[in-house]
């Protein structure tokens, strides 16, 4: 028993990454594969043929491979960035033909239209799976990344993720999705209450358990924190925990404490509280005690989100009549009005990587996600359309994807599109309803 | 010779008998009462007044008690009756909401009319003390139907405070849309759903 755990966490630490001498010269650092700021985004056609197993006629070897291989083309098919060709259209055998450039014949995959070509090779011994996982530019025959991994079966996942991080940060020049988690509110349990799973919506797992109501988590900058409200002592209260030990503070004023955003990089929030009798922002400390209060206004003051610098929030007010978005310089304390298309715009959502807002606005009695530039002309991109009601926006740490609730299927249920709108898809299938989704860092 | 024999035995049989016969009957008539059973008599009368005395005052306190029962039952079913009143009040006080406009908080007159009833049971019932709870239709965000409930209910709360209840006896507590009292999709749920209801502690 001591000897199995023993060796599990030996190789957790051991699925350490390791570059392959001769080619890694011929590593290419450049990002121009793919532009995440390009909204005409060309899919990029990409092989992944099924992992070479690497023993003669180890069949767990081969079902292994098969899946760590489907694996990771779903996982990276999931960003949006690629077109996953077709595996019956090959003309390659994978089985036959080699894993690195001087064993494979390029024209193979370039005469399918595969500008990327990702191979792999698998050898399991007893429950330690070693994989070797190469990308490579197939019209150049250039290797872009190669790396080598080792751990136990049940961490196979964990390792093609780690890959994918790899692949698209070669591609794109940022870490990507792989390791971030998304928060969200179902209703399975009966009552309203916050879950976790990884974000293509595997391994849900059940995070409070209140017999109340559970209401929009988010996420601190360092992924550690989770604030939320609950209905639990009977009214709405802000709670601030941490994910490992549990462990936090409660803000429970009288009225409302809802709506939290952390400020980026600070273990510091902003939240909506009304104990003054009116809906305003306060900036808190991580254990719930008010730095400041940010607006002052007659109106509703609801719903913040910080630029990536931590130097603006942007945030709901109906200050003019209608519930609109804002957003006001932290230093200056000025506050300037961002949308006026609609008189009904609301749970805005910064993009971590951009100057950019995601929001949900109602036209006609159906709400729909948008996106603004926040400097410039802030002419709105409608993003969902014709499917029942879509809310509560959120970025993927990367800014290449959007998660959101919608009610297109009847009930609530959480999807994801790309920051364009494209492939709009659910992400998970559980029982009841499901909203508020928060996506980690 | 013979018959005129048997005719004066008869006749001399027949007529003694007829005089024991009438003798006999006049002593029963004549019989006279002797002074003991006289006596007695006068007790036995006595005794048996007494006894009709006795039910008599037993019927009356029958009487008196049945009276009693039923003044009880009276002040009873005038208690209940109070109480009935009392609970019909609370409960005519807990069910009767406000409603308000798509993404408004302001006081309709109705809702203030209804509020000056409020701000009367509140004044009659000094020792109770009410939960305003704010709610939203379902369209619109959560997030921004949480602020909007609260504000609701804050209106309810401004407009009791202003006809003289202590602020310290209200409570608000916005719900958003969490907790429709119509959970249909239609003008009519939404209609009910915008409102604020009011919950005695």
């Amino acid at each position: 028993m001591f000897k199995k755990k023993y060796t599990k966490i030996f190789f957790i630490s051991l699925i350490a990454t390791v570059f392959f001498l001769i080619e890694s010269a011929h590593c290419r650092t450049n990002y121009d594969y793919i532009d995440i700021n390009n909204p005409f985004i060309r899919k990029i056609p990409i092989a992944v043929p099924l992992f070479k197993s690497m023993s003669y006629n180890n069949k767990g070897e081969k079902f292994l491979s098969q899946e760590a291989s489907n694996l990771l083309s779903k996982s990276l098919e999931f960003t949006g960035y690629f077109k996953i060709i077709d595996r019956d259209a090959y003309l390659a055998d994978p089985e036959k033909s080699g894993i690195i450039a001087p064993n494979i014949n390029f024209k193979n995959w370039t005469g399918i239209g595969a500008e990327l070509l990702i191979t792999g090779g698998l050898f399991l011994k007893d429950d330690i799976v070693e994989m070797e996982l190469r990308l490579y530019d197939s019209f150049k025959g250039l290797l872009i990344v190669g790396k080598r991994y080792k751990g136990v079966v049940n961490n196979q996942r964990k390792m093609i993720h780690r890959f994918c991080g790899e692949v698209i940060y070669k591609l794109t020049g940022s870490r990507g999705i792989f390791n971030s988690k998304i928060a969200f509110v179902s209703t399975s349990s009966g009552n309203k209450n916050i879950y976790l799973c990884e974000f293509d919506g595997h391994n849900p797992e059940q995070l409070t358990y209140d017999k109340s109501i559970t209401l929009s988590p988010a996420w601190s900058s360092d992924a550690k924190w989770i604030a939320y409200t609950s209905y639990s002592k009977g009214k709405p209260d802000l709670y601030i925990k941490h994910l490992k030990d549990k462990h936090g503070a409660v803000v429970a004023r009288k009225g409302l404490n809802i709506t939290p955003a952390w400020v980026p990089g600070k273990f510091s929030l902003a939240a909506a509280l009304s104990f003054s009798g009116n809906s305003e922002i306060y900036l808190l400390t991580g254990t719930g005690k008010i730095i400041k209060k940010l607006t002052n206004n007659w109106g509703i003051d609801v719903s913040p989100t910080f630029s990536p610098d931590g130097g603006k929030m942007a945030f709901v007010s109906n200050r003019s009549g209608s519930p609109q978005i804002y957003i006001m310089d932290l230093d200056s304390g000025q506050v300037k009005r961002l949308t006026f298309h609609g008189r009904y715009n609301t749970c805005p959502s910064w993009s971590p990587k951009s100057d950019k807002i995601a929001y949900a606005g109602m036209e006609n009695g159906e709400i729909n996600i948008y996106t603004i530039e926040v400097e410039g002309e802030n002419s709105a991109l409608q993003l969902t359309h014709n499917a029942g009601n879509n809310e509560s926006p959120t970025w993927s740490p990367d800014g290449s994807l959007i998660v959101f609730s919608s009610t297109r299927e009847g009930h609530s249920g959480i999807y994801v599109m790309t920051a364009y709108g494209t492939d709009q898809r659910r992400l998970l299938a559980l029982p009841g309803e499901q909203t508020d989704p928060g996506w980690s860092p | 010779m013979k018959k005129k024999l048997w005719v004066c035995l008869s006749l001399l049989l027949v007529i003694p008998g007829l005089l024991v016969v009438s003798s006999c009957a006049k002593k029963t008539v004549k019989v006279d009462l002797p002074a003991q059973t006289q006596e007695d008599e006068a007790a036995k009368l006595a005794s048996e007044k007494a006894k009709q005395e006795e039910i008599a005052q037993q019927n009356l306190a029958r009487q008196q008690e049945t009276a009693k029962q039923h003044a009880l039952a009276e002040k009873r079913r005038q208690e209940e009756a109070e109480d009935r009143n009392i609970i019909a009040a609370r409960n005519f006080f807990m069910n009767e909401n406000i409603y308000f406009d798509f993404d408004k908080s302001d006081l309709k007159p109705e809702a203030q009319e209804v509020l000056k009833r409020k701000a009367e049971w509140l004044r009659n019932n000094p020792g109770e003390s009410i939960i305003v709870e704010g709610h939203c239709d379902e369209r619109g965000t959560n997030d921004y139907n949480l602020a909007l409930g609260d504000r609701r209910a804050q209106s309810a709360k401004n407009f009791l405070i202003d006809l003289g209840i202590a602020e310290s006896r209200l409570t608000r507590i916005s719900y958003g849309e969490e907790r429709p009292a119509d959970p249909q999709h239609n003008k009519e749920a939404w209609t009910k759903n915008r409102r604020d209801q009011f919950v005695v502690e």
